[in-house]
């Protein structure tokens, strides 16, 4: 049930801080074992369910939904209170680095409004620094994760397709729902990369695309756990399969996209054993004299007062960067430099994803007749880096991959709709305005590539030494810098995507860049920070173990994008769904035989 | 029932003792207002304000607008030469598309594209008086024509209409966000999105005919 406080009387087995992908898993995956869970959430109480705009249009929204700072993704996006600001809850960034940082404050977090891309990490990316020397080694390879990787995509509804291409795992039979079909500009680029020698396939995202059969896929993932069975049957035959329509960022009232208040949560809270304090900000993890976690000091935001929290064990999946400020936050006399960081690594070793793209006007796709481009309300199609051989033998100048996205076609009119036309069309105005635009509407196409960040010493986050926020606690400071690996990883995106835009018999929207530098989005900007609490198999050098488990403090537990050691070209929160059961059930485990 | 303050001593004397930075403040110490044992649960839903709004049911910025009825007038005729009616959907000003600048321009965030659209307003009067004694509400279309083919395209404008350049640049972007997002405009550009499929289609075999591919 949802509390404005820790209920009086219950001794929680585990605090749980987020209600994200990783929170929402580790919630679920505590609750169905039977322990008793405290999930404390920073945001407000959200339901998609009853606040989702469906079907609700531009013309209807302040300023057409254009982005505002309040909403910069858009009006009708899911965010809440947040976005690249927090209202009273600032951070800062050193003197000559960027770094832009997306908070959002709801329950879910920024499962409501991701991109739902859900791409398995392959066994190169478990362990990049043995394959090519640079970064560092994951402690534990594809093998061991594969099995999460199933019965996440299983649970959570996963459409794509198998391609048996290198570093790109494939799902077991069954697994994968259908994709949707491509779409007309999808169709021509398909062709043009095909010329290319560029694989291009279904995407995968967390997006039902038929309903599912709840007895069966519960009975396929709990075969010991009737409970887990019964609850998350039930939760599975309440989704509905997409219906085509709805820009998935808005999220989804018929809970066809995977977002964690409509898929994990419900069946966490169905188990009696999961209690939910939502405007709840923890600033700081208490621990005894032996050093052990005993629970958490969090805000009451409603009343701004002060709690304390208790359970025997905590869960931090506050999202990569909240993590890592909570355990620099922690500070005692025996932990000085905040808990679990002993090695001095937490906040260090922060990295996104490399982000690159351009946009072309497509003659073919001119004058075509009218088609449901809506969709699946995101990508239909992507191409998986092809180029692992070729990279390895050092021709390429930089050391890892990227995936590329792509989209176009004649979507929803909205703010920026026609903007730079003038530049096809000479100027038009007048009736000769309005032949163009129904000429030119759905002939433009857009590639983002999405690559491989090195880990570095320069990025990274720690406390900034002056400025605490709205609830009194420190806030982050952040360091950033992009080495050439990645700049010219950009530079490659966007002079591959130049040469499909060619192949397409198009023409490039603009200039494309010619350094890297200026066509590399900013850090944090692609919004897949990770990596601030690493895993490792040496505690000198790194933070948690495999299983996400503090070296220094037994009964603490990371279950977010903090863990991650690399931050591979494949959108992390599949990997931190898969990362959050396969660290529930060791904490699961090591409770039962009393060894936390 | 035990009251909040025992219950947390009851937890803290559970798991040991707790070190002196661990000491809580009751929320009556913190000068909290009294709190009923056993709250409701807080409800979902949207709280309101710009950071927070209803999503729902939405409603255009209820900030005030700020260009006058005169620049209104002018701003209509200017809309209605960009985008004017024709066989297959109406003019810009019979969809609102005044109204919808209006909004825009009177933005906070927005205040150079309000300098720069009154400024433009001004200066539209200014060169239709000039050229034909009376100001661009009041011209035929011929005579508004030859004014708009001079500012259209701003690569290829004479310097001494740069700032008209920049004006109309500006206004014909609003314009067509203004059009496009009406029921008319999207049904012009034959956008037939936004409803519920219970299938999703393929792509027609004509259609991959034109495209060349099979």
């Amino acid at each position: 049930m949802f509390l404005t406080q820790p209920q009086a009387g219950t001794n929680y087995d585990v605090i749980v801080v987020g209600s994200g992908a990783g929170g929402g898993m580790a919630a679920y995956q505590l609750a169905v074992a039977g322990l008793k869970v405290l999930v404390l959430e920073a945001g407000r109480r959200y339901d998609p369910v009853t606040e989702t705009p469906m079907f609700q249009l531009p013309k209807d929204a302040p300023l057409r939904g254009a982005g505002t700072r309040e909403k910069p993704f858009g009006f009708y996006d899911a965010t809440v209170d947040g976005g690249w600001d927090v209202p009273g809850e600032p951070y800062t960034t050193a003197p000559g680095s960027t770094f832009r940082w997306w908070r959002a404050r709801m329950l879910g977090g920024r499962t409501n409004h991701w991109g739902l891309i859900s791409l398995r990490m392959g066994q190169y990316d478990f362990k990049p620094r043995s394959r090519d020397g640079l970064g560092a080694d994951w402690p534990l390879d594809y093998a061991d994760l594969a099995p999460y990787y199933d019965k996440t995509e299983l649970l959570i509804g996963v459409y794509g397709a198998d391609t048996g291409l290198e570093n790109t795992p494939d799902s077991p039979p069954g697994v994968l729902l259908p994709p949707p079909a491509a779409r007309p500009s999808e169709l021509l680029v398909a062709k043009a990369c095909k010329g290319l020698g560029i694989p291009e396939t279904a995407a995968h995202r967390a997006v039902l695309t038929v309903r599912q059969n709840g007895a069966a896929l519960a009975r396929r993932i709990h075969p010991d756990n009737a409970l887990a069975r019964r609850v998350l049957a039930a939760s599975m035959n309440s989704r509905a399969a997409c219906f085509w329509a709805t820009d998935c960022g808005r999220g989804c009232s018929i809970k066809a996209s995977f977002q964690s208040p409509t898929v994990l949560l419900p069946p966490a809270l169905a188990t009696g054993n999961c209690h939910i304090v939502p405007d709840a900000m923890v600033r700081e993890i208490t621990v005894d004299r032996a050093g052990r976690a005993t629970g958490v000091h969090y805000i009451d935001k409603l009343t701004r007062t002060d709690r304390h929290a208790t359970a025997r064990v905590v869960v931090l999946a506050a999202s990569g960067c909240e993590t890592a400020r909570i355990l620099l936050n922690s500070k005692t006399s025996r932990f000085s430099n905040g808990l679990s960081n002993g090695s001095g690594l937490v906040g260090k070793y922060l990295m996104d994803t490399v982000g690159a793209g351009i946009s072309g006007q497509i003659p073919t796709l001119e004058n075509l007749p009218p088609y449901h481009y809506d969709g699946a309300g995101g990508i239909h199609r992507y191409m998986p880096w092809w180029r692992y051989q070729d990279q390895l033998a050092g021709k390429l100048g930089f050391a890892r991959g990227y995936h590329v996205e792509y989209g176009g076609g004649k979507g929803m009119p909205g703010p920026g709709i026609f903007g730079g036309l003038e530049n096809f069309t000479d100027g038009a105005y007048g009736k000769r305005f309005k032949e163009e635009a129904r000429r030119f509407y759905g002939s433009f196409v857009w590639f983002d590539g999405r690559g491989e960040m090195i880990p570095n010493e320069d990025s990274y986050c720690e406390l900034d030494p002056d400025v605490v926020d709205q609830w009194g606690i420190p806030v982050l400071r952040f360091h950033w810098k992009w080495s050439e690996h990645e700049t010219r990883q950009a530079l490659h995106m966007v002079q591959t995507f130049a040469q499909i835009i060619d192949a397409m018999g198009g023409k490039v929207v603009g200039t494309v860049p010619t350094e890297g530098a200026r066509a590399i989005a900013a850090g944090g900007q692609i919004i897949h920070e990770v990596g601030t609490c690493r895993m490792g198999d040496d505690p000198r050098t790194s933070v948690l173990n495999q299983w996400g488990q503090s070296w220094e403090v037994k009964n603490l537990f990371v279950a977010d994008g903090a863990s991650f050691v690399s931050n591979a070209d494949k959108n992390p929160t599949l990997s931190i769904m898969a990362l959050a059961w396969r660290t529930s059930d060791y904490l699961v485990e090591q409770l039962k035989r009393g060894d936390l | 029932m035990i009251g909040r303050r025992q219950a947390i001593k009851a937890a803290a004397a559970a798991v040991g003792a707790l070190p002196i930075l661990d000491a809580t403040l009751s929320e009556a110490q913190q000068g909290a207002p009294p709190r009923q044992a056993g709250a409701a649960a807080p409800a979902a839903g949207p709280r309101g304000g710009p950071w927070d709004p209803d999503l729902i049911h939405p409603r255009p910025g209820p900030w005030p607008r700020k260009l006058s009825s005169g620049e209104l007038i002018t701003l209509s005729a200017l809309c209605d030469t960009i985008i004017p009616a024709d066989e297959k959907s109406p003019s810009a000003s019979a969809v609102g598309v005044p109204a919808w600048i209006n909004e825009y321009v009177s933005h906070d965030s927005n205040q150079n594209a309000l300098v720069r659209v009154r400024g433009g307003l001004a200066w539209l009067n200014l060169e239709s008086n000039r050229r034909f004694g009376r100001p661009y509400v009041r011209l035929t279309q011929a005579e508004r024509i030859p004014i708009c083919d001079d500012i259209c395209y701003l690569p290829k404008v004479r310097p001494e209409f740069q700032p008209g350049a920049r004006f109309f640049d500006l206004v014909r972007d609003l314009v067509a966000v203004g059009f496009y997002t009406t029921r008319e405009g999207m049904a012009d550009l034959g956008y037939i999105g936004n409803v519920a499929l219970p299938k999703f289609p393929e792509v027609s075999a004509e259609v991959r005919a034109r495209l060349g591919v099979s």
